[in-house]
């Protein structure tokens, strides 16, 4: 499962895509929305993403994961819109036969998400202001 | 040919709309559109080192050639590293 969504992110649905009789383990990671960023109070998140896009990448790190550690059962779902404080912004979740490969994965998923996944995040502060999010100098170097 | 344009984030919102469709002559590449932007925008140009391109949905450059009914889209950096 690949998706970008508008609803609320439930657990229970990437764990759901990933179960299956072989998995001994299953490693989830939620991102949740922050009360601050280094100290300045966020007021809430807006994320916006080009989802045909972010849907083919999010397939295209499951087939990194695929060639890294030779498992298939990976579920990647980004929320967009308006996320208030305590909202979850992005669920992945990796089944695997142990735990190690899906603790790995799981955090592999989430870096690859970050560089390659066309979303964007706007934060509003307290104090009225509003800006796009400085980019990961990894984004760049990750390019090629 | 007839190609469709998406702008996002900061992009979005400084031209002031989130697609059009543009007219280009065949053979055009990535840049022919760039160049039309940055004639509406000049601004955009201080954007290039960060932003990257992707046509029918996969990376690409100013350089990609472009065909009849292809989707465009530039991306300006997407969200940082240090939210969670």
């Amino acid at each position: 499962m690949f998706k970008i969504t508008s609803e609320e992110i439930e657990l229970g649905d990437v764990i759901r895509a990933v179960e299956a009789g072989d998995a001994g383990a299953i490693v989830h990671f939620l991102g949740v929305v922050r009360n601050n960023t280094e100290g300045r109070e966020v007021s809430y998140l807006e994320y916006e993403a080009y989802p045909p896009m972010a849907e083919k990448k999010m397939a295209e790190i499951a087939e990194e994961i695929h060639e890294k550690w030779g498992l298939d059962r990976v579920a990647m779902i980004h929320r967009v819109g308006r996320l208030e404080i305590g909202e979850v912004s992005v669920a992945v979740a990796v089944a695997s036969p142990h735990r190690k490969e899906a603790f790995e994965a799981c955090h592999y998923a989430m870096n690859r998400l970050k560089q390659i996944v066309p979303i964007w995040k706007r934060e509003v502060w307290a104090d009225g202001e509003e800006e796009w999010v400085k980019p990961d100098p990894v984004f760049f170097q990750s390019k090629a | 040919m007839k190609v469709k344009v998406k702008y996002f984030a900061v992009l979005h919102e400084e031209l002031d709309r989130d697609e059009e469709d543009m007219d280009l002559p065949e053979g055009a590449t990535v840049r022919v559109i760039l160049d039309r932007l940055e004639a509406e925008w000049p601004e955009i140009a201080e954007y290039y080192d960060v932003m990257q391109t992707s046509v029918n949905w996969e990376y690409a450059t100013p350089d990609s050639e472009l065909s009849d009914g292809d989707e465009v889209a530039f991306i300006p950096p997407v969200t940082g590293g240090q939210d969670v």
